[in-house]
């Protein structure tokens, strides 16, 4: 294949002389190669900084404070949801290692072998490629998710149960959060901490019910949908979860935000900077 | 937009000249009607000015995907982009589909998506399918996304797989996949193409980038509706050993269809 | 000379639509080697337009549907000049068509009873049209693509073909050119099936794709076939009005089968002045003439059009039913039809007439040749229903197919003349390189020529002043035509060489519409005269057959092919409309 030239020709009609390039077929590309105008680039540095930052504050968070993974004050039992579920709370399970290592790889592993956080890692993180129609990183052998380590996100329904039981939990400390022990007898509560966590285990829920494993296992990996009164069933239930798989990147990046904020606000007030506003009936 | 606001005017066009053995974008200077697609532009240039402009077209109303380019950097269908939509104070860019080779100025060689085809065995219907068809409507939805296809390539184009790692041999590409998602769904349909799909076709290798997805001018959710749909299909067969241990319990999930 | 490749096949199909697929896939089941030759790439031909659907009477909807009132709708859109056994063949076999289209994997819409859907569609009694949403004819086409990949047909797409070859009475091949690269290519063949399509694109405004250039006319005229049924025209009456670039483009019939209304500007509900019974599901014709003189009498729309209004419909059911008019219109328009009517206006659309064959078997007059489809004349007499088309292409198709192979498989291999295709290598050749020679015309400005001409004077009303002045006119483009040579001389992908031929087929197309449309003193379906506006006793019992050479046509007045055993149904439907 010959080289492309660098220039535009001004045509019959005349016309300026422009210094666009114009890479064709099987010319040599590199990173970044597009005739695309518009900023492309925008949206893989936006996955790139907000995935790195959450990385961040993860590790950083569940290494060091793990004596604030919750609000206790006033009788409260606001769970972080970084460190649910609370084996030493429900399972008196003590260990001396940040205990969130021991249930974290479930949401992580879910959101890493996610259908759509492949896309914005593969696109922002491999460059495989940085956007539609702009050249990929060079590599020298290209494998997709066929050999180690991608292949292994073909078992995302596995980290997929995982981490629906852990929204389980998530639920459970969302409804214990608005029971209060106060010497010793149990009482109503609300606070701003509390309806925090309910916005949060909403969102993980619409993320992770909209995930497209479950979508193929509650139905769609059916071949008639109205050949029996089961698959009549789950065809049903595979339309509702589509409601949520259409909109699953903005779950997706939603309740990443809820968690991070939900973390956030129950560190501050769970190590005293502030007092989370609560009623105790 | 309403038809009210439709702008023509002095319009410049970038449009790639050449052949295989190589070209460079060439500027011409049209006065541009109101409502005026790409294509319309590029006859016109062709009528008045540049008379051996190569232009693959047919029916310029988006229905038989000939007309495919890459404007302004982005693969769409040239009867299908209103000028007006682009960007008024900079030159349109019309270049033939880069993941093809060119024949000439916007025709590319598709020849390849032909070849790929005729290696899918083709619908046989299952032998308690009976002579009137019985499927419910749920089902002909479901299928009906993938059937619209109008096997422009763009997605073929656009897909990385194909236009960077140039892996036609082993990756049919986003249009097949979605014609294999229309067997694979049909309920009458005998033919057991997971193998096909695992291997030969490799959906492995998609990195589920869902550019194909963006460049579909039916909007078929190529990569959410058909891909991803096979990908959990072959791991039901190859990575998934809890169903692997139901199914040795009686139930046939691939049911009752039959190996090629 | 160069070397010029010879292909040898028992059938060559000539054309990728749905008869051209259809008669491959016959000819190729029947044992005959076959394949088909088409302009554009597998799978892009005018079939994809279709939108509304298939009529087939198999009584899924309305079980009291039966070939004998399909048959009978036919006969009554058609003006009672189809050719009888043809609208018998059609109505009984399509029912079989569409169901072995089924098993082939084609995927239509259906009923609460999982069986396939039928909607209502202009002049059919009942729901009849076989449809997957507003894409039918992408769904056959596809099905019968994948269908021929799986055949053993051998396709030689994006090539020309510019003639067709003899040996004494017979045709036994055909010349051409491959687009991409401009090498030459002939076929030997025992049997030639022409499946080209119509030839919409000698308007200016039109449903057709840029191919329907009229190719299968001219190559069968200029053997020596004849032609019948020329003038009928059928103009779509909703075509799009606005913008100008996509002016005729199709808003299908199935905007109406869905309730759909139209309206002039004064807001009248017009069609109630026309046929009150039918509204806006009457005939085809007659919507189209009935917009037209709204337009004509000064009550349009600011497009010149009529509104086509279905804003009284549930938006959701709009875009569910008509998915790919909604998006047509919010992209080439930007109009959103759930809420603003649409402007639309008659567009030429399909061609009733072609070539003259034989009902059971496609066969021309010429041994060897064999026409289906739109290709094909007979069928629909003097206006084609909506929905009849599919269904044509199918049965016909089929029938030529194996009216090929049997033929084919009687014979020895036949060899080309070298005379002969030195002969068409010549033309071609000089199509190419001659654009520098004086008097080279040049194809892109005879065609807008050829468009105004016939849009002035053979459109959708005619009378002798207008259609004397276009025959002078289109007789000198004719003349013209033959000059035409290609501006840029080089060979691969050059649109101005390819157009050169299809001058030449829409030209030769051009007269015999003309010339046939003069001679026919009456109004009937698709062809209107304004000075003479009556059905006329002498031309309901007849077809005009062409033939000819060059500009030099025969036309011919021939009595109706009939046949003794359907008198009873078409009797019965005439008293029936009668009484109506």
């Amino acid at each position: 294949m010959s080289t492309t030239t660098e220039t535009v020709k001004p045509g019959p009609a005349g016309g300026a002389l422009s210094a666009k390039p114009s890479p064709t077929y099987g010319s040599p590309r590199k990173l970044g190669d597009t005739a695309r105008r518009d900023r492309w680039w925008i949206g893989p540095a936006w996955v790139v900084t907000s995935l790195t930052l959450f990385g961040i504050y993860t590790i950083v968070r569940v290494i060091v404070s793990t004596r604030y993974s919750g609000i206790y004050t006033d009788g409260a039992h606001l769970q972080s949801p970084m460190f649910s579920p609370d084996l030493a709370g429900i399972f008196g399970f003590k260990t001396t290692l940040p205990w969130s290592f021991l249930v974290l790889w479930a949401p992580l592993g879910m959101r890493s072998t996610c259908y759509y956080y492949r896309k914005s890692i593969y696109r922002s993180y491999f460059l495989a490629p940085p956007s539609c129609a702009v050249a990929g990183a060079a590599r020298r052998k290209y494998d997709g998710e066929t050999k180690f380590p991608f292949v292994f996100m073909n078992f995302h329904r596995f980290f997929w149960y995982a981490a629906a039981i852990v929204v389980g939990f998530l639920w459970f400390d969302a409804i214990r959060g608005l029971f209060y022990t106060v010497h010793g007898t149990t009482h109503f509560g609300v606070s701003l901490g509390s309806l925090i966590m309910f916005v949060d285990v909403i969102a993980l829920s619409g993320f992770t019910f909209g995930c497209n494993s479950f979508r193929h296992l509650i139905g769609g990996g059916l071949n008639c949908f109205d050949c029996s009164s089961s698959a009549k069933t789950r065809h049903g239930l595979w339309q509702r979860v589509n409601i949520l798989n259409v909109n699953h990147r903005q779950w997706a990046w939603i309740s990443m935000f809820t968690v991070w904020g939900t973390d956030l606000y129950i560190w501050l007030a769970g190590s005293g900077v502030f007092t989370d506003p609560h009623h105790i009936f | 937009m309403s038809e009210h606001e439709m702008k023509g005017g002095p319009r410049t066009f970038q449009i790639w000249r050449g052949d295989e053995a190589g070209g460079e974008l060439v500027e011409y200077h049209l006065e541009t009607e109101p409502g005026m697609v790409v294509l319309d532009a590029v006859l016109e240039i062709q009528r008045e000015q540049e008379p051996d402009l190569a232009v693959r077209w047919n029916c310029k109303a988006a229905k038989c995907g000939s007309c495919s380019a890459e404007i302004n950097g982005k693969p769409r269908l040239m009867c299908k982009t209103r000028l007006d939509h682009l960007p008024a104070d900079e030159p349109i860019q019309v270049e033939p589909m880069r993941a093809f080779p060119p024949i000439r100025d916007l025709v590319t060689d598709v020849s390849w998506n032909y070849e790929v085809n005729k290696k899918i065995p083709p619908f046989s219907p299952r032998e308690t399918a009976g002579e009137i068809f019985e499927i419910g409507q749920a089902d002909t939805d479901r299928m009906s996304e993938f059937r619209k296809c109008i096997e422009c390539f763009m997605c073929q184009d656009v897909c990385h797989i194909l236009r960077d790692h140039r892996l036609q041999e082993k990756y049919y590409g986003p249009r097949f996949m979605v014609r294999l998602a229309s067997l694979e769904m049909h309920p009458l349909d005998g033919v057991d193409r997971i193998d096909l799909i695992a291997d030969q076709a490799g959906v492995g290798l998609c990195n589920i980038t869902k550019c194909c997805t963006e460049v579909c001018p039916e909007n078929i959710h190529i990569t959410d509706n058909a891909i991803i749909p096979l990908k959990e299909r072959v791991a039901d067969e190859r990575y998934d050993p809890l169903l692997k241990i139901l199914r040795r319990t009686g139930r046939n999930r691939r049911d009752g269809r039959k190996k090629v | 000379m160069a070397k010029i490749d010879t292909h040898s096949y028992d059938v060559i199909v000539i054309g990728s639509g749905g008869s051209g697929l259809r008669a491959a896939i016959a000819a190729a089941e029947a044992g005959a080697r076959t394949a088909v030759v088409c302009k554009s790439l597998l799978g892009k031909a005018h079939t994809v337009m279709a939108e509304g659907g298939m009529a087939a009477s198999l009584g899924n909807v309305a079980p009291e549907d039966n070939w004998g009132t399909h048959f009978q709708d036919t006969m009554f859109g058609g003006k009672y000049l189809s050719n009888w056994r043809m609208a018998e063949l059609h109505a009984r076999e399509v029912p079989d068509r569409a169901i072995e289209l089924e098993h082939w994997g084609a995927v239509f819409d259906r009923t609460p009873e999982r069986k396939m859907s039928q909607r209502a569609f202009g002049g059919h009694t009942y729901n009849r049209l076989v449809h997957i949403g507003d894409r039918t004819g992408l769904e056959l086409i596809r099905t019968l693509q994948d269908k021929t990949v799986h055949s053993g047909i051998d396709v030689f797409m994006e090539t020309t073909v510019t003639t067709l070859i003899k040996e004494g009475d017979r045709v036994v091949g055909c010349f051409g050119f491959r687009r991409p690269t401009g090498e030459f290519i002939s076929f030997a063949t025992k049997a030639l099936v022409l499946a080209t399509g119509g030839s919409g694109r000698i308007y200016k405004i039109t449903s057709n794709s840029q191919d329907c250039t009229g190719d299968g006319y001219h190559l069968a005229y200029a053997a020596g076939a004849e032609m019948v049924d020329m003038e009928f025209i059928q103009f779509h009456p909703t075509g799009m009005v606005y913008p100008p670039g996509v002016a005729g483009l199709l808003v299908t019939e199935a905007v109406r089968g869905e309730g759909g209304r139209l309206f002039n500007a004064k807001g009248e509900r017009f069609m109630e002045h026309y046929d009150p019974k039918r509204m806006e599901l009457s005939t085809r014709d007659v919507v189209a003439r009935s917009i037209y003189t709204e337009v004509k009498e000064g009550r349009g729309s600011p497009h010149g059009g009529a509104f086509l209004d279905v804003t009284h419909l549930d938006p959701e059911y709009v875009k569910m039913r008509l998915p790919s008019m909604y998006e047509q219109f919010k992209e080439l328009a930007g109009v959103d039809i759930t809420k603003e009517p649409m402007q639309v206006g008659p567009t030429c659309h399909y061609f009733m007439g072609g070539i003259k064959v034989d009902a059971d078997t496609g066969q021309t007059c010429v041994p060897g040749l064999f026409a289906t489809g739109e290709a094909s004349g007979g069928m629909n007499g003097a206006n084609r229903l909506g929905g009849n088309s599919l269904g044509d292409l199918l049965v016909f198709g089929r029938r030529a197919g194996i009216g090929a192979a049997e033929v084919a498989n009687g014979l020895e291999p036949v060899r080309l003349s070298e005379d002969a295709v030195a002969e068409a290598h010549r033309q071609a050749e000089e199509d190419l390189t001659g654009g520098h020679l004086d008097g080279a015309e040049n194809p892109f400005k005879l065609h807008k020529e050829l468009q105004k001409a016939m849009g002035d004077g053979v459109g959708i009303f005619r009378d002798r002043e207008g259609l004397e002045e276009a025959i002078a006119k289109v007789e000198v483009l004719y003349g013209r035509a033959q000059a035409a040579r290609a501006p840029s001389p080089r060979p691969d992908y050059n649109p101005g060489w390819q157009l050169c031929q299809e001058l030449r087929n829409m030209t030769t197309v051009s007269l015999m519409i003309a010339k046939a449309a003069l001679l026919r003193e009456e109004s009937r379906g698709g062809h209107s005269r304004l000075d003479f506006t009556a059905y006329d006793d002498y031309w309901a019992e007849h077809n005009i057959v062409q033939r000819g050479t060059g500009p030099d046509l025969e036309l011919i007045p021939t009595p109706v092919l009939k046949k003794d055993d359907l008198t009873e149904l078409v009797e019965a439907r005439k008293l029936q409309e009668a009484a109506a």
